[in-house]
């Protein structure tokens, strides 16, 4: 990786295109020895997603409303709200998720990663997905072996060196704290494991690929408490290496991992602040109720 | 109420149990007469068509109905027996025997020899149309439920399709005469007899295939669209092996059908006599496709409708109704196995 300030994702550029020029100028981070994933030397708390009044919308019904939130590298951003607020609409719009899903739309507005904005139709997703991995709110370990389910991602990639792929499975199960309890049986089905032990092998999985960005929408929604504690121990040590953005129901959650929490009420951002800030002192009324339970 | 052998529990005839067994006996029968009309179908074939297949001396099996063509069977008398032989044996006797030469008999076509070139037909005709039905059939179903704007031209394409199942065979059969037969110029051969039957099993496939992608939980999908796999490598990866054993299991039902269809070709790809097998004096490879070759049910509908029934003809068609059940059993059988292994090997 060169000192680029252009990410991967963005697909043919030459310094003729207009999208790379216009988006050199556009990035804020200061420059850095690698971009490469983990190894970058960037200042923590460097704005690395820049949403810049994103609407978007589901057929004819808007979700969010003019969003402005600048994501910081290397810190976990927590999103809460009420059901139905778009705070996951907003995570699935970071990887381009909801592409997925027919009738929706970016209109007006931009998401920048590391200066690119993403709906260029010059950024490859695939490319960018790479980048910015996702954990669900239901964990989906694929019906394959454990070591299948970590080597996916890079064997897309193409790589099949057996030393490579053994010292990368080890690696992410070690970071997804799972490793001691499977090592002894990684060929074995990854829906084998507990529901605990499948979200963090989703998160094995996500952090094989090495990616600069871990989007999880409400990973312990479905697990319970002593599962909870495991992944948001685990949320707690993948901040050192990778800019995490999670949603959660729970509040004591984002409380307890998080470094920043934006709330979101009916589409619309509310409040963006430190975590500390949000849950002691809230500066709008909204924040308030939600947070000290009033409704929600 | 005071009577001492009466308890809150007490049944009591009511309407809503004489309602309650009187439909359970309804059901009851149902089910037993269909058992019952199933049983007199296959026992018939059965206890028929063992007559022939299998014999009471040593190899307890008709080694000749199962690996000679069909030949005309001869009965006359001979030196004061009765004797029925095949029309090569018979003219054997009569060059080798000077007694015999101008011996008369009484003849009855197809009832000698085997049925060796039906089955290899048949099993040819299924595996070429079964790989042509699959292979377009779960290509058009991922494209309709994985790839296509999902609107109402889909919807109509898919109404379309599953008007199609309901077409009669024997329109197929016009229709691949009209398009592969004459239209393309390929005769009565297999591979008109393949294109016909894959269409006629189609609409089968591709509903089927459909149902069973959707059944794969979008989870899968999205967990690999989010490692940065494309939609093709997700599709190969992480949906299609998990679909194949709903795929099979309609394929299954297209294997029953396409082997046991005798008006899709009788048009197009079946011989009521063919001595030469499909793999004799070929002079080029591609020969291979471009000959009609005898087929099961065909074969059945020819000994049972177009020549003079007698004793001898009864014999063959149970014979080979038999065998025909034996051969879809076999390849059923197959395909249920290889279901089944697929199924244990992803589950979820």
């Amino acid at each position: 990786m060169t000192a680029l300030n252009v990410p991967a994702f963005a697909m043919d550029i030459s310094p003729s295109k207009p999208s790379a020029s216009e988006a050199r100028p556009l990035t804020t981070v200061p420059a850095r020895a690698t971009s490469g994933p983990g190894g970058s030397s960037a200042p923590v708390g460097a704005t690395l997603i820049d949403i810049d009044h994103l609407n978007f919308f589901y057929g004819a019904s808007q979700a969010l409303h003019g969003i402005n939130l600048q994501i910081e590298e290397k810190k976990v951003t927590a999103f809460i709200g009420p059901s139905g607020c778009g705070k996951s609409t907003l995570l699935r719009c970071l990887n381009r998720m909801n592409d997925l899903i027919e009738g929706t739309r970016v209109a007006g507005g931009k998401i920048k990663i590391r200066g690119v904005d993403i709906y260029d139709p010059t950024v490859d997703v695939i490319e960018l997905r790479k980048r910015v991995g996702m954990v669900f709110q239901k964990s989906n370990p694929f019906p394959k072996s454990i070591y299948e389910n970590i080597t996916y991602g890079l064997r897309l990639q193409g790589r099949s060196n057996k030393a490579d792929l053994d010292a990368v499975v080890e690696k992410s199960l070690r970071g997804a704290a799972l490793w001691d309890e499977v090592k002894d049986r990684l060929n074995s089905s990854g829906l084998g494991l507990s529901g605990g032990q499948q979200q963090r092998l989703c998160i094995a999985r996500a952090i094989a690929v090495e990616p600069e960005v871990i989007l999880m929408d409400e990973p312990c929604a479905a697990l319970d408490p002593i599962a909870t504690v495991k992944v948001e121990e685990l949320i707690q040590s993948l901040r050192e290496r990778f800019t995490i953005v999670i949603v959660t129901h729970n509040m004591q959650q984002a409380a307890r991992c998080s470094d920043k929490t934006a709330f979101f009420y009916m589409g619309k951002l509310i409040e963006y602040a430190d975590t500390r800030n949000i849950f002691t002192k809230p500066s709008n009324p909204q924040t308030e109720a939600y947070v000290s339970g009033r409704f929600g | 109420m005071n009577a001492p052998d009466r308890h809150v529990f007490q049944a009591q005839a009511n309407n809503a149990r004489r309602w309650e067994a009187a439909a359970v006996w309804v059901f009851r029968c149902a089910t037993y007469s269909v058992l019952v009309c199933g049983a007199l179908v296959f026992g018939k074939i059965v206890f028929q068509g063992s007559q022939t297949v299998f014999t009471t001396k040593a190899p307890f099996i008709n080694t000749a109905f199962f690996t000679e063509s069909p030949e005309t069977l001869h009965v006359f008398e001979f030196e004061g027996k009765k004797m029925e032989l095949g029309d090569r044996d018979f003219r054997a006797l009569k060059a080798a025997n000077p007694a015999a030469k101008d011996l008369r008999s009484e003849t009855f076509v197809y009832s000698a020899g085997g049925i060796f070139p039906a089955i290899a037909g048949t099993v040819l005709l299924v595996i070429g149309s079964m790989t042509i039905a699959l292979t377009l059939g779960v290509s058009a179903a991922i494209y309709l439920s994985e790839y296509a704007t999902q609107g109402r031209l889909v919807t109509a394409i898919r109404i379309s399709i599953l008007n199609l199942a309901g077409v009669p065979s024997i329109v197929f059969g016009l229709f691949g005469v009209g398009l592969f037969v004459i239209f393309f110029d390929w005769n009565v051969s297999l591979l008109a007899g393949w294109f016909t039957l894959a269409l006629m099993v189609l609409p089968v496939v591709i509903t089927a295939s459909e149902e069973s992608l959707k059944s794969v939980p979008q989870g899968f999908r999205e967990g690999s669209l989010a490692l940065g796999a494309t939609k093709w490598q997700t599709i190969r990866t992480n949906v299609l092996p998990y679909a194949m054993p709903g795929i099979l299991t309609s394929s299954i039902l297209g294997i029953a059908r396409v082997a046991g269809e005798t008006a899709p070709i009788m048009f197009t790809a079946a011989y009521a006599m063919r001595d030469k097998l499909p793999w004799e004096d070929l002079t080029h490879y591609s020969d291979f496709v471009f000959q009609g070759v005898m087929a099961l049910p065909y074969h059945i509908y020819v000994v049972s409708s177009k020549i003079p029934q007698n004793e001898y003809t009864e014999r063959v068609q149970y014979g080979t109704a038999f065998v025909f059940l034996m051969i879809v059993a076999l390849i059923a059988t197959t395909s249920i196995l290889l279901r089944n292994h697929l199924r244990n090997r992803y589950r979820w």
